[in-house]
């Protein structure tokens, strides 16, 4: 059950905040956080690195039949977004799923993400939401 | 290396099997297998056995002395290894059990595979299959299996024009191949309409997209090709296994329509075997959702990258057809014991190559590919056989 997953879990930072790693000598950015660059491994030079947030729908779906944590939620959309940096994340885009889209810019959000019961542990997390860019036609005026 | 071979095939039935318990399927199997190979157990110098989560199931664990004590091998006190790659597990006991033959640690092996699923409810085993899936980074946040693959789908319709139909193919194919098949869980003849017709379950893939909750065994017996010749008359020889790993979160991976570690372990299967794709008879590919078997026919190099859609909606790859793929009905028709499917693909491997596949038997097989998936795509496993 996700809900009973390791409660350690819920402290892990990157939960609530999409902070990751950047590699200065390759130059990629990786979420979540890891020990040894991918490409550069024992050479890595790996920096603490706080993602922007912002990005793109790479691929999604809308969830109608899901894990019991989540059945009261359906229907949900799910995404693989694409953050400006670079990494991908999967998380819920809590739009209408006539809305969503492929290549929709995304902002994150704080959300609760499930719950022990009514008296139980609340998961938070972060999910995805449109985001509405400034158009050029807002400039102008 | 020594070269290997299959001398004794077994399977149960699939399907929902309320009436037996795991112990019994793997029994039967198991005696079916050896039965096939004529051998006996004083024979057996160890055994593999495929299962993901019997933990989760069945709330029993140790399965490799489980089965070896069903099967009656106790008092032998033969070794007994169970290995676990998801939906892969079967395939991943198969390699296990060739290695060891070929490494000349062993002579006769069963490789074997079960799960026995349905004794809980269907959100229990949707949770306890995406545990294959990356617990922390994915499912915390929602994911479901069918939502991974459908996100797959999605992209693929958007890069590649593949439509929801040409997906409906497969499964229209699959369960009709099924219908000849007497394991098979679904012996039933779909229409596209019907594909399309029943309830979504992650947009665009519908019900009759996805593979069902299975219970089923399989087991093989494996001996070096040279002492196969002495014992069977019709001995299936393996003529390439190969493994292959990616990333175990669909997000990290290279292409989210490309299937590296079944990219990877076709291509060094192939050279293993010194043969091209073309050269392949009959196929049993893993359709866990009706995209799956569309991105292995492509990933495997059957078509070009973005056509399997297309091959398969225009019949290439039916019974009667240049490459027959899942004879058997596939994960979808005949049924999905996740630790039993990649012994299953073996078993109808090898009995399309013996010329012993009834109704569905595909003319002058000769060389026959499985291929078995973990998860999203993190495990990969190719096994290529000839007569």
């Amino acid at each position: 059950m996700t809900t009973q997953a390791p409660r350690f879990w819920r402290s892990i930072p990157q939960r609530y905040n999409l902070s990751g790693t950047h590699c200065k000598r390759c130059d990629e950015y990786f979420f979540p956080p890891r020990n040894l660059c991918p490409n550069c491994r024992r050479g890595s030079h790996l920096e603490e690195y706080t993602f922007k947030g912002t990005g793109s729908v790479v691929t999604f779906t809308t969830i109608y039949n899901a894990t019991e944590d989540f059945e009261k939620l359906t229907p949900y959309n799910l995404a693989i977004i694409q953050l400006d940096e670079g990494p991908k994340v999967t998380g819920q885009v809590v739009s209408s799923s006539k809305d969503i889209k492929i290549g929709m810019r995304v902002r994150p959000v704080f959300r609760i993400l499930g719950k022990e019961g009514d008296r139980g542990i609340i998961y938070y997390g972060t999910k995805f939401a449109p985001l509405m860019e400034p158009s050029c036609e807002d400039e102008k005026r | 290396m020594r070269s290997v071979s299959i001398i004794g095939v077994g399977c149960t039935k699939f399907g929902e099997r309320w009436d037996v318990s795991l112990r019994d399927m793997i029994a039967e199997a198991g005696v079916l297998a050896i039965d096939d190979a004529e051998i006996s157990g004083e024979q057996i110098d160890a055994l593999y056995v495929g299962n993901m989560s019997g933990g989760r199931f069945v709330e029993q664990e140790h399965i490799g002395a489980l089965i070896a004590d069903c099967a009656g091998l106790s008092r032998l006190h033969v070794p007994s290894t169970r290995v676990e790659a998801a939906c892969a597990s079967g395939g991943l006991a198969l390699r296990q059990g060739i290695l060891a033959v070929a490494s000349g640690y062993s002579d006769i092996v069963i490789a074997a595979g079960v799960e026995k699923m349905t004794d809980v409810s269907s959100g229990t085993a949707a949770d306890a299959l995406a545990a294959a899936a990356d617990r922390e980074w994915e499912c915390f946040f929602g994911a479901t299996f069918p939502a991974l693959y459908a996100m797959m789908a999605r992209l693929h319709m958007r890069r590649y024009g593949t439509t929801h139909d040409q997906m409906a193919a497969v499964a229209v194919k699959n369960h009709h191949h099924a219908c000849y098949n007497p394991i098979a869980q679904y012996q039933m003849e779909i229409s596209i309409e019907d594909v399309s017709r029943s309830p979504m379950v992650a947009d665009p893939l519908h019900i009759l997209d996805c593979s069902p909750i299975s219970d089923g065994a399989a087991a093989v017996v494996l001996a070096p090709t040279e002492m196969a010749k002495k014992l069977s008359e019709n001995p299936i020889k393996v003529a390439a296994s190969a493994q292959a790993s990616d990333t175990l979160a669909l997000h990290d991976r290279r292409d989210l329509t490309t299937l590296d570690a079944t990219v990877h372990a076709g291509r060094a299967a192939f050279t293993q075997a010194g043969i091209e794709p073309r050269m392949v008879d009959v196929a049993e590919v893993h359709d866990c959702f009706t995209i799956a078997e569309i991105l292995a026919i492509e990933d495997l190099g059957f078509v070009e990258k973005g056509q399997g859609g297309k091959a398969t909606e225009e019949g290439l790859t039916a019974l009667g057809s240049s490459l027959p793929v899942n004879t058997s009905g596939g994960l979808k028709a005949c049924g999905h014991p996740v630790g039993a499917t990649g012994i299953k693909q073996a078993y109808e491997i090898a009995l399309q190559l013996r010329g012993e596949a009834g109704r569905r038997q595909v003319d002058e097989a000769e060389v026959g590919l499985a291929h078995n998936v973990g998860g999203s795509g993190g495990t990969a496993l190719v096994h290529i056989f000839t007569r």
